[in-house]
């Protein structure tokens, strides 16, 4: 047992890291240097505080664990409260194991304005990780909404040419989606007195309130996911981010959309959920065949993969609202499969960005002959992301598709075409990239991955192939918390089902008990006089 | 006949004294040296500052005095601090200021000081005539203030405009008082809340009475559709002056608004809900939309304003003891909000002149990265983006909202609040991802300005960890509202 506050020191130990930041002084490199070791250390210390968590944490158990609850906002019922279970301890892992990669990969990239930079990362990583262990709506609303303000001034500063644009609309999109969640969490509170997620998922809310709630949660959630057809913000968010910022965007920031589907709108929400699915499962699979089309029409190595990201996030949608324990599962794993994979083709690209930069496809080729290790690289992510079994995005897409074939068959076979598409994308891609002639003088001079990139790669495939042959030690540990979902699902679906003869019976009792109560009452008056 | 008893003097004791310490300092101005300016104006500031901590320890419960004419409870007392709190700080920021265009004079802080008086009486007002009595000894100096730097055009331009406006809404006002004395026989607000208490019809007069009295106030608060003058008077007054007119008149009036709604009219809320419903939404979208395309930092801040006023009148719509509180909270996070912004604004200089551009602060991210990061979190706070304080002000504003089932209200206000995010973030834009030009700002070097930036900068992003006192005090205070 753990007993000092481990999620607290987790989620604001990056931000003691800021306050040593901030106080560095001296020249332009010695201010660089120190800034980077910092945020290094920090993010490693915060990586290895966030291990000793999960050694602590009870695998057997779906509910929250090490909860810290506190006093917070006097006079309404709104409390600090923190809590990991199955689903958000591995989200919280992922956020801590990327942040340090994320710092190693800027080590050289980024030059100007060092200190800001390394502040923003940390300041995001807080965020983050708060916002998966917090299990108060309006703790998890801050942290929700407080990514926004690290990440636009990531893509913001260090972005591409056209990164003022692409950093407001980021944070546009995200906002108009998040403040109509806000005014549904208040609305819950108004309700019920309380924003205590787990509380709340004890609680029946009203079928027809609940699918004006989920409504609300939708616009946000979809956003971030991001759903077919509020995507846009995404390719133009990835092409401008530095690579970091594109690592951390598509390895955690895209998580937090489907991980609220999961904590959110599926527990308290289940008969609107249940009533959505058909218009969930539309999108997913629209997302899923029309952006992997999308996706082979790039000519920009980034857009291409963001527009991958859309079509694997598709997936994850799929699965959340099959409200099967396989689905469910599925689209954990495919969450923390793309975490890892996607970050990682961002990765790759970012290594050939910085010595070319240029993302255009079409000026690259050959890199198999002067850059073999690179090559090996990218096409282990490149075959992760396709579904190779074998690796991690296979486990991750076959259970959403079983899970999703016990609901629909015409959906499953749909969104499997989608497997076949993101195989001719990736192929596509790697092929022009990294096979065929060497020609191009500049491309020859490229020097293969250095120490420095190698250290970066060599943890995340070690993690694909983890996941890819043995991924029970990974939902061995969801499965408890997914199961308690489907429950509260299934239970409470049961009831609404059921819901117009119940309401009769409590009419009737009520009818009985007002007529038992009348003659009392007037005895009652009566005695007054 | 009656015999005259006279009026219980120590309740408006803060008033009083404040009179005779201006009346003072008025002497002293007169009888000094020019040197002795800013004597006048640091001990101005003090007294200020102390009389609020005197507010603020010694001013609760509820008392009347004056033939009712005068109240001073809880509620009062929060709304008195914040104005002398801001009233202090305006007067402290600006003597660097003012010295610099050269028209440092004591009339200033003394003038001030009336002003803040004149709030007080409004804040406490307990009856029509001593509703308008205040009014008018808030406005009086105001209009001399804005026209303060007399030798420009630009600012007795502003003064001018600010006056014929204000004498018109003063009118409007003063109409509405008359018409409200005819049809319900009194000016007294406990009188008047039970003459209207909800039985029965509410007479035509009545209504058109208390629509004419709102917008008089409505003025004051610069809602839309009464809001013209803002950015012109904002733009056109010495920036010190600005600075005072964002900070403080408006906690003033708009607690005097609270007090009316919920005092006298509180029993006909289906009455004025509607009106106050459109004010606040004309005024958000407006303060959204129109701020877009502004390049002038203070026009900008005008139109921020006005937008806020608008969430703060969502807390009025929801006519609850919650929605006060919020309207409480909210207009303090403001306060402090509007002075760290002033500050920085005060200290927008290139070559030691005054500059009022948004792209004059390009590049300042580079150049001075403590000051635009302090800027940066007044922004994202006014902008009401988690964590920083001015999230929870909407927060709570919106909580009300929602428990009053003004959901189309709600909804409205948050998307006004993303398309007001906007221009909040093209001034961080501007700081941070434009490249900084041969002309860079001076060094921010007047020292008082720093220290205020830095604990409004400070008091905005820890307000987090310890939300408590305020919370507590609103709550208190808003509960003393509903107490009569």
């Amino acid at each position: 047992m753990i007993t000092f506050p481990i999620l607290s020191l987790v989620t604001f130990l990056p931000l003691v890291g800021v306050l040593f930041i901030l106080f560095i002084k001296g020249d332009d490199e010695t201010v660089g240097h120190n800034a980077r070791m910092t945020a290094m250390l920090t993010t490693a210390a915060t990586f290895f505080l966030s291990l000793y968590m999960y050694m602590g944490f009870d695998t057997s158990s779906g509910d929250f664990q090490m909860v810290e609850n506190l006093k917070w906002l006097p006079g309404l019922n709104i409390r600090y409260k923190m809590g990991v279970d199955g689903i958000s301890l591995f989200f919280v892992l992922l956020s801590t194991f990327l942040t340090p990669i994320c710092i190693l990969a800027s080590w050289d990239s980024i030059k100007t304005r060092v200190k800001e930079y390394m502040i923003a990362f940390l300041v995001l990583e807080t965020m983050m990780v708060g916002m998966f262990c917090a299990i108060d709506l309006v703790l998890f609303y801050i942290f929700f909404e407080g990514v926004l303000i690290p990440m636009f001034i990531i893509i913001g500063v260090w972005g591409g040419p056209r990164r003022v644009y692409a950093s407001f609309k980021f944070f546009l999109y995200t906002l108009l989606g998040s403040v109509l969640m806000l005014l549904a969490i208040l609305a819950i509170y108004n309700q019920f007195g309380t924003t205590d997620i787990a509380a709340l998922s004890a609680m029946h809310i009203a079928p027809g309130m609940q699918k004006w709630l989920w409504l609300a949660f939708m616009a946000s959630f979809a956003v971030k996911v991001p759903m077919w057809p509020v995507h846009t913000w995404l390719p133009d968010a990835h092409v401008e981010a530095p690579t970091a910022g594109s690592v951390i965007l598509a390895g955690v920031l895209l998580k937090m959309g489907g991980y609220g589907f999961l904590r959110l709108s599926l527990p308290l929400l289940p008969v609107a959920s249940a009533y959505f699915a058909p218009l969930i499962f539309t999108l997913s699979v629209i997302a899923v065949i029309y952006t992997s089309l999308v996706a082979l029409a790039q000519e920009d190595m980034k857009k291409l993969i963001a527009y991958s990201s859309v079509a694997h996030m598709g997936f994850v949608t799929l699965g959340i609202f099959t409200f099967t324990q396989q689905g469910l599962d599925g689209a954990m794993f495919q969450m923390l499969s793309h975490g890892i994979v996607s970050a990682a083709l961002f990765l790759c690209v970012g290594v050939v960005y910085d010595r070319l930069h240029t993302r255009e496809i079409g000026r690259y080729g050959g890199l198999v002959k002067n850059m073999p290790r690179y090559a090996t690289v990218f096409m282990i992510f490149a075959m992760a992301s396709v579904g190779l079994p074998g690796t991690s995005g296979f486990v991750g897409e076959f259970l959403v598709l079983a899970g999703s074939f016990q609901v629909s068959t015409t959906f499953t076979a749909l969104a499997a075409t989608g497997v076949v598409l993101g195989a001719a994308y990736m192929l596509f891609l790697y092929k022009r990239v990294v096979f065929g002639e060497l020609t191009k003088p500049d491309v020859k001079a490229m020097k293969d991955i250095n120490m420095r990139e190698i250290a970066i790669f060599v943890p995340m495939v070690a993690l694909v192939f983890w996941m890819g042959v043995y991924p029970t030690s990974f939902t061995g540990v969801i499965a408890p918390s997914l199961t308690k979902i489907v429950k509260i699902y299934e239970a409470q679906n049961a009831a609404a089902a059921s819901l117009p003869a119940a309401v009769e019976r409590k009419a009737a009792v009520k009818k009985d008990e007002q007529k038992a109560k009348a003659p009392k009452e007037k005895a009652h008056e009566g005695k007054k006089k | 006949m009656n015999s005259f008893t006279p009026p219980e003097l120590i309740t408006a004791f803060p008033e009083i004294f404040l009179a005779i310490m201006s009346l003072m300092l008025l002497m002293l101005g007169v009888a000094g040296k020019e040197e002795k300016h800013k004597t006048v104006s640091n001990f101005a500031a003090l007294t200020l500052l102390l009389l609020a901590g005197a507010v603020y320890r010694f001013c609760h419960g509820s008392n009347l005095t004056f033939n009712d004419m005068f109240i001073n409870d809880t509620f009062g007392a929060f709304m008195k601090v914040l104005v002398l709190i801001g009233s202090a700080v305006s007067v402290y920021m600006s003597t660097h200021y003012l010295e610099r265009q050269r028209i440092m004079r004591f009339e200033y802080p003394v003038l001030i000081m009336f002003s803040t008086l004149g709030m007080m009486l409004m804040i406490s007002a307990h009856d029509l005539i001593s509703l308008y009595m205040g009014l008018e000894l808030q406005s009086l100096p105001l209009y001399v203030l804005a026209a303060f730097q007399r030798d420009t055009v630009r600012s007795t331009e502003a003064g001018l405009k600010y006056f014929v406006l204000g004498a018109l809404s003063s009118g409007m006002l003063l109409y509405g008082a008359s018409l409200l004395y005819g049809y319900t026989g009194t000016t007294e607000f406990t009188h008047m809340a039970n003459v209207l208490n909800g039985t029965g019809a509410v007479s035509l007069g009545v209504i058109v009475g208390m629509v004419l009295l709102l917008s008089g106030l409505a003025f004051k608060i610069s809602a839309v559709p009464f809001h013209m003058w803002t950015p012109d008077v904002y733009e056109g007054a010495p920036t010190s002056v600005t600075a005072f007119f964002a900070i403080v008149p408006k906690i003033a009036a708009l607690a005097l608004i609270t007090r009316v709604f919920m005092g006298p009219f509180g029993h006909i809320v289906h009455e004025w809900r509607q009106v106050i419903v459109f004010i606040s939404v004309a005024s958000m979208v407006l303060g959204a939309v129109a701020a877009v395309r502004q390049t002038n930092i203070k026009r900008l801040l005008a139109y921020s304003s006005i937008g806020n006023m608008g969430y703060a009148l969502v807390g009025l719509v929801a006519a609850s003891e919650e929605g006060v509180k919020a309207i409480m909270i909210f207009t303090a996070i403001y306060m402090v909000t509007s002075i760290g912004a002033f500050a920085v604004v005060l200290m927008m200089k290139q070559r030691d002149r005054m500059v009022e551009n948004i792209y004059d602060l390009a590049g300042l991210g580079q150049t001075q990265p403590m000051l635009a990061l302090a800027m940066t979190v007044m922004m994202f706070s006014m902008a009401g983006i988690p964590p920083l304080a001015g999230f929870f002000g909407k927060l709570f504003v919106f909580q009300a909202a929602i428990n009053a089932h003004l959901y189309a209200l709600s909804i409205i206000g948050v998307l006004t609040s993303v398309v007001a995010a906007y221009y909040y973030l093209r001034v961080i834009k501007v700081m941070y991802f434009d490249a900084a030009s041969d002309d860079t700002l001076d060094r921010a070097e007047d020292r008082r300005l720093n220290g205020l930036l830095a604990v409004s900068a400070l008091a905005l992003v820890l307000f987090i960890i310890a939300p408590g006192p305020l919370l507590t005090t609103a709550q208190a205070a808003a509960q003393s509202l509903f107490a009569l």
